[in-house]
């Protein structure tokens, strides 16, 4: 059993979906501590959604070792690890069990036997911090994406886990539906001690994590506060992601002699910078 | 298409009907449906009769929801009677239409046997439009518990059918959306012969069958994430409740099954 006081910890983890496929992920190892918000970037196939399956026994690993809260994940202990460990995938449609949002909100209490009184608590409670509390017998139809992004997040916080992983949870969303979600996000983290994995190859999305994992070839290629990876641009370009537009351009600014000394994460950062920047200079 | 689109024919309400438990329901339509044929004079085709139209009336529903229940139906009805009528030739000819003579006995027979099926649709058709589709699934689940002593799979069977119910609308929002694709690429689905439409449907099943597959394997692998197990051990949120509404229910019906047996010969 793991001794020390880590969440989520991938030993020396290697996995490949077959004896003769290539590797997904080659030794990876790296920790998630409580109450943290870890983000996880990478392009597509770099092995980043592998590690949200194998963090709640979906897949297993060929080598190396993945604890969670303590317990080894293996075969007789994946129901212990699935309680601990929430997982909200990128299709909104297909991760909608019930045929109203009440019934799907539950039904992750229902496979745990939660009694019905329970369940009709933090049912309401749930919704509230979603807030989609007004949609209790909506169905799923009747939802947009963002909706239903914000439903499945409802039913996996509904069973109170320790870390909740969004697999590219707004990959398939418009960027209205995006911004709820990560509203929502940021507002649960922020209440709720719930550690938070967030898996996306969106550069904008990681801007609110206390850390984030670059992965690139199945290898954990940078790990880094997303401020000192935003100046790392010529090298996230190389491995084929995106720099959010206000990184691209406090770096021109940069290049035509404006001296910036915070990287700006939004917006309101580099505005803040160039306003107070005469009174610098 | 959206806000228009209603799984099965459920009117939404809040009668006497609509709030008996569904076990109560599928029941006395299972016992209506075989005491509707030990019904052979007036007064016990009377007794179902005004049983029958008196929970139409309690269910509130209105009489367009009804009839178009039982639309598909009247060509079936109007059919059987015609051929008592021909087929019969019992008691006096009552009168003679060209060569053909129609007897009393074809009458009432026809009578009687149109009659027998207008009360079987009109009940089960009450209970599709005051019950919702997943009442009658946990109905089901519910009543089909025994069988689980002969490892019958209630508990999947129930849950197929709820994740069925779910899907409808989406899988019909994706044909709309792949028909509208497939018709922007030329697609014709509307004219030509039978068999260039037949043919025309081929590109909206295949993509329809290959999505649905990679839905399943996603549904399944999120449901598996969220600790579903199987059936055991798992609790309910939906509850079905058996109150005196139903004890009443129940007892006015053994009246009407009473009475039936008093009346017939």
């Amino acid at each position: 059993m793991s001794s020390n006081e880590k969440l989520v910890e991938f030993r020396n983890v290697s996995f490949r979906y077959g004896a003769e496929q290539p590797w997904v992920l080659k030794n990876c190892s790296f920790e998630i501590d409580r109450e943290e918000w870890v983000a996880i970037i990478g392009h597509n196939g770099s092995g980043k959604s592998t590690i949200a399956k194998l963090m709640n026994g979906l897949l297993f690993p060929q080598e190396g070792e993945i604890y969670v809260a303590g317990k080894k994940v293996q075969e007789d202990t994946i129901w212990d690890v699935r309680k601990d460990v929430g997982m909200v995938f990128q299709n909104p449609d297909n991760q909608f069990v019930g045929t109203t949002v009440q019934d799907d909100v539950a039904f992750g209490m229902e496979n745990r036997g939660f009694p019905r009184e329970e369940m009709l608590q933090r049912l309401d409670d749930v919704l509230h911090a979603v807030g989609m509390v007004d949609y209790r017998l909506t169905e799923p139809h009747r939802l947009s994406g963002g909706q239903k992004q914000r439903i499945a997040i409802a039913s996996v916080l509904a069973v109170s886990p320790k870390v909740l992983i969004l697999d590219e949870a707004t990959a398939m969303l418009d960027p209205r539906g995006r911004r709820d979600i990560m509203q929502t996000v940021a507002h649960l983290q922020a209440n709720k001690d719930v550690s938070l994995l967030t898996i996306t190859h969106d550069l904008q999305e990681i801007v609110q994590a206390d850390r984030v994992i670059v992965m690139n070839e199945g290898q954990v290629w940078d790990e880094s506060h997303p401020r000192e990876l935003f100046s790392k641009q010529d090298d996230l370009l190389a491995i084929g992601l995106d720099v959010p537009f206000i990184a691209s351009l406090a770096k021109a600014l940069k290049q035509t002699g404006i001296p910036i000394t915070k990287e700006p994460l939004n917006h309101e950062e580099l505005l803040e910078e160039l306003w107070t920047l005469h009174s610098r200079t | 298409m959206n806000n228009a689109m209603v799984i099965g024919q459920y009117v939404p309400g809040n009668s006497v009907v609509h709030r008996l438990d569904p076990r109560t329901k599928i029941t006395i339509i299972f016992i209506f449906v075989f005491v509707v044929f030990l019904a052979n004079n007036v007064w016990s085709y009377t007794i179902l009769t005004v049983f029958a139209l008196l929970s139409m009336i309690t269910s509130r529903v209105p009489l367009r929801f009804v009839l178009k229940g039982l639309t598909p139906v009247w060509f079936l009805i109007i059919f059987t009677f015609l051929l008592h009528v021909i087929i019969t030739k019992e008691g006096d000819v009552v009168f003679e239409i060209f060569t053909f003579q129609v007897y009393s006995g074809g009458l009432i027979q026809g009578f009687a046997i149109s009659m027998r099926f207008f009360l079987l649709i009109l009940v089960t058709s009450l209970l599709t439009l005051t019950t919702t589709p997943i009442e009658i699934t946990d109905a089901i689940e519910s009543m089909l518990q025994p069988l689980k002593k002969v490892k019958f799979p209630v508990h999947e069977l129930a849950l197929m059918m709820s994740i069925s119910l779910r899907f409808i609308p989406t899988l019909l929002q994706e044909t709309d959306k792949i028909s509208k694709a497939q018709a922007s690429r030329g697609v014709d689905f509307r004219t030509g012969k039978l068999k260039d439409r037949i043919q025309a449907v081929v590109p909206l099943l295949v993509p329809l069958f290959v999505s649905a597959f990679k839905r399943a394997e996603e549904l399944a692998m999120a449901m598996e994430a969220r600790g579903y197990q199987g059936g055991e051990g798992r609790t309910k949120l939906r509850e079905l409740k058996f109150t005196k509404l139903d004890v009443g229910i129940y007892i006015l019906f053994i009246f009407v099954i009473l009475g039936l047996f008093f009346t017939r010969n």
